[in-house]
């Protein structure tokens, strides 16, 4: 027979003083996990969904980064002329030249410089990225020093809002506009002219080509094509949202091998404390354990209230913990990526897998710091129980 | 003394109760350490910088790289007592997915570098081998250890800045002069850099990444700053000069988001301390309220009583504080071969240590304080009428 809820209930509010105390520190520990594993969410959602799958990036051969690669004029005429490379309307291939380079503004809050990254686009840039648009004034002119900056940089450093003008490269370059690319990677960068940068820094080639695969189905075949072109012998095809989940791994790990080592040292003090909470409670009520065996109560009902008394503190304390993580959603940080060089913003993504394994780990420690206690109040002898106090 | 006994009988009492809620503090008071000593590591390289250093670097960024002539300018600049340079190199080794793989290689000027860095202690006859070999490189004792590399050994990786396949011979192996002195860097020769890419990639020019500055006093830093960068103020590549430490301080800066994040559960760790404790103190507290009335009975003043409340916490605290810091040695160990090569230099300081101890006592302060009180101010009547 079991034993009701509402005695596990019960027991609980009797104590209300302790019950709280355990419950505040499984939410603590609750609150740093989830936190961890929604910041890592952030950092990967960010990157990956900065790639598209329908699009292939091409960079030096084992280039780390756009950073680290350079793809020169006539490798990108060649790929122009490709087959593989969709093609718009008006017959020309959607293909972005690009150049990236990273440069020096201060930060807003803190007035230490950030590195951004500096991206020199061709008019096809925007055509490929459809989820980047203008969130405020217009797209820059090109043949012209004007600058659209993704939001993140509008809202984290200074100097780079609408309508001022940013020094870099020996010249001046005018914001005409600020980009929202929906909280992907974009928004972490200024875009401009690939030609009016490469002549602003002396930079003779390209840092990457990004184009729309023709037959996204058949990368693995165009792929093999490049390498065996002996034009194309210097660069590497990579699915773009490949090269990104590459960019977010270094930092994304690390979050996790640090935050998972602090929330598992953090579970076991959480798990003592409700162990500690459980073998007080059986020890308090041994006439109680004892009165409900005589009724005729089995050891494993008696085992099962303890154990669910246990699962309900951690259960509560889980779910107060999401509840406080919750609030972190509305907050973003923008961090050094080292892979790229330069900032990255991003926050702490609250999805449903995130709730989920916060409670299940909330339940988890319940299970580990009851178990012990509820095994000795199931295998109290009812004689001897009755007897104590 | 009397009274001292009467606290150790009473924390025996619950011998289970007292063990688990030490080995929960000093969970705790590891993980506070743990998470200090990251956050130290972090700013190792601004510990660790020279207090007669300087760097330049381009304005712009220092993705930038700057002119090698500007070398003969800087050295002419009042103040400046030597000048040395040093390129980023990059490089893929291995598996790039494994951290262990990764470590800094910088391109340097042989002759200059290594005097302007005094704290990276080569033995001569190895330094002379460096000299005279072009592809050799020298490595810290650190990284020698973490891959096995022996003098004579050959490290080979592909180029990602700089394309192509690179060869490298171990010709000497620094340690460091300090305990904050990173020991997992690899040296090569600059001119090897220069010659390979003019081989492999023609027409692209090399250049510096930055110039390492050492001036005669700390004072004279502003001034030799200003003086370098308006000399290239108006050339193709302005530059920017700073002290080594602020050049460090603006790495640690650009992870500042991280570190305050870590020192927000820092504090949230304490505030766990004390949950586990009080939870402690609290029940026993409650269970001896019969026994606290007798003592009051018996002429025992409500100064005794807290201290019988006091010193158990105190007691506890104590104990789980010890016990985690000396766990914290270990943790630390493992978490630098967790992520070998991330933090060069990480070391458990004395500052944690001291801060360890302080939370875990404030912590034993404040869980007695309310249970202390509490019994205080009960009157004899209602703690005898009390069932536990």
């Amino acid at each position: 027979m079991r034993i009701p809820f509402s005695y596990v209930w019960r027991s609980l509010w009797a104590r209300r003083l302790t019950t709280a105390l355990t419950i505040g520190g499984v939410a603590l520990v609750v609150f740093v996990f989830a936190g961890v594993l929604m910041l890592a969410r952030g950092l990967e959602a960010t990157l990956v969904d900065t790639g598209s799958p329908s699009d292939a990036i091409v960079l030096r051969r084992s280039a780390t980064s756009e950073l680290s690669s350079q793809v020169d004029r006539a490798t990108a005429d060649v790929l122009e002329a490709e087959n593989g490379v969709a093609r718009a309307a008006d017959g020309r291939a959607l293909l972005s030249r690009e150049l990236m380079l990273v440069i020096n503004l201060y930060k807003k809050k803190s007035d230490a410089f950030g590195n951004v990254s500096l991206r020199g686009v061709t008019a096809r840039a925007l055509e490929l990225r459809p989820g980047v648009r203008i969130l405020e004034g217009r797209p820059f002119q090109f043949g012209t020093h004007e600058v659209v900056v993704g939001k993140s940089i509008a809202t984290q450093f200074k100097g780079a809002t609408l309508g001022s003008v940013l020094a870099f490269g020996g010249d001046r370059w005018t914001v005409v506009g600020v980009l929202d690319a929906g909280g992907t990677g974009f928004d972490s960068e200024i875009w401009g002219d690939v030609d009016q940068f490469m002549q602003a820094f002396g930079r003779p080639v390209y840092s990457s080509a990004t184009f729309r695969l023709a037959d996204p189905a058949h990368f693995d075949q165009l792929k093999a094509r490049f390498q065996a072109d002996p034009r194309l012998q210097s660069v590497e095809l990579k699915r773009e949202q490949e090269y990104y989940r590459e960019q977010s791994q270094t930092l994304a790990k690390f979050i996790r091998i640090l935050g998972l080592l602090v929330t598992t040292i953090f579970s076991f003090g959480a798990m003592i404390g409700a162990m500690i909470t459980m073998y007080a409670a059986v020890a308090n009520r041994t006439v109680e354990v004892g009165t409900l065996r005589a009724l005729g109560f089995r050891r494993w009902s008696v085992l099962g209230a303890f154990l669910l008394e246990s699962i309900v503190l951690a259960l509560v304390g889980g779910a107060l913990g999401v509840a406080l993580a919750a609030f972190l959603s509305f907050q973003r940080i923008s961090v050094i990526n080292f892979q790229s060089f330069s900032e990255i913003g991003f926050g702490f993504a609250l999805s449903p897998s995130v709730v989920v394994s916060a409670l299940i780990f909330a339940v988890v420690m319940g299970i580990v710091g009851g178990f012990l206690p509820a095994v000795r109040a199931s295998r109290l002898n009812i004689v001897n129980a009755l007897r104590a106090a | 003394m009397k009274l001292l006994r009467l606290v150790f009988k009473n924390l025996l009492r619950h011998r289970l109760r007292t063990g688990l809620t030490i080995v929960g503090i000093a969970t705790a008071v590891m993980a506070f350490g743990l998470i200090r000593t990251i956050v130290d590591a972090w700013n190792a390289g601004v510990t660790g910088a020279a207090a007669n250093r300087m760097i330049t670097r381009h304005r712009v960024s220092l993705v930038f790289p700057i002119p090698l002539p500007y070398k003969d300018e800087i050295a002419k600049i009042p103040g400046v007592t030597g000048v040395s340079w040093a390129h980023w190199f990059g490089g893929v080794y291995g598996d790039p997915n494994d951290f262990k793989n990764f470590w800094a290689r910088f391109a340097v000027d042989p002759e200059t570098f290594f005097d302007l860095y005094p704290e990276y202690q080569v033995p001569p006859d190895q330094m002379a081998a460096f000299k005279k070999e072009r592809n050799a490189c020298i490595i810290g004792r650190k990284l020698a250890q973490q891959h096995g590399f022996k003098l004579g050994d050959v490290i080979t990786m592909n180029g990602d800045i700089y394309a192509g396949r690179w060869q490298w011979v171990v010709r000497g192996i620094y340690t460091g002069r300090e305990p904050s002195t990173d020991e997992t860097q690899m040296f090569f020769q600059y001119a090897y850099l220069f010659e390979q890419v003019r081989q492999n990639e023609p027409g692209r020019p090399v250049e510096v990444g930055w110039y390492v500055l050492r001036v005669a006093t700390p004072d004279a830093m502003p001034r030799v700053a200003a003086a370098v960068d308006d000399q290239f103020q108006n050339s193709r590549a302005p530059t920017k000069t700073e002290s080594e430490k602020a050049f460090q301080q603006s790495f640690v800066q650009m992870s500042s988001a991280i570190i305050t994040s870590l020192q927000v559960i820092s504090v949230v760790i304490v505030g766990i301390i004390l949950l586990v404790l009080a939870n402690t103190i609290v029940m026993s507290v409650r269970e001896r309220t019969r026994e606290y009335a007798v003592l009051k009975t018996l002429g025992f003043s409500g100064r005794h009583l807290v201290g019988f409340v006091l010193g158990e916490a105190l007691v506890i605290s104590l104990s789980g504080g010890v016990l985690g810091l000396l766990l914290t040695f270990p943790i630390v160990q493992g978490f630098a071969k967790a992520l070998p090569t991330f933090f060069p230099v990480i070391n458990v300081a004395p500052l944690t240590l001291a801060l360890g101890i302080g939370a875990a006592l404030l912590a034993g302060l404040a869980a007695a304080a309310v249970p202390a009180n509490r019994v205080v101010r009960m009157p004899i009547v209602v703690g005898l009428r009390t069932v536990g």
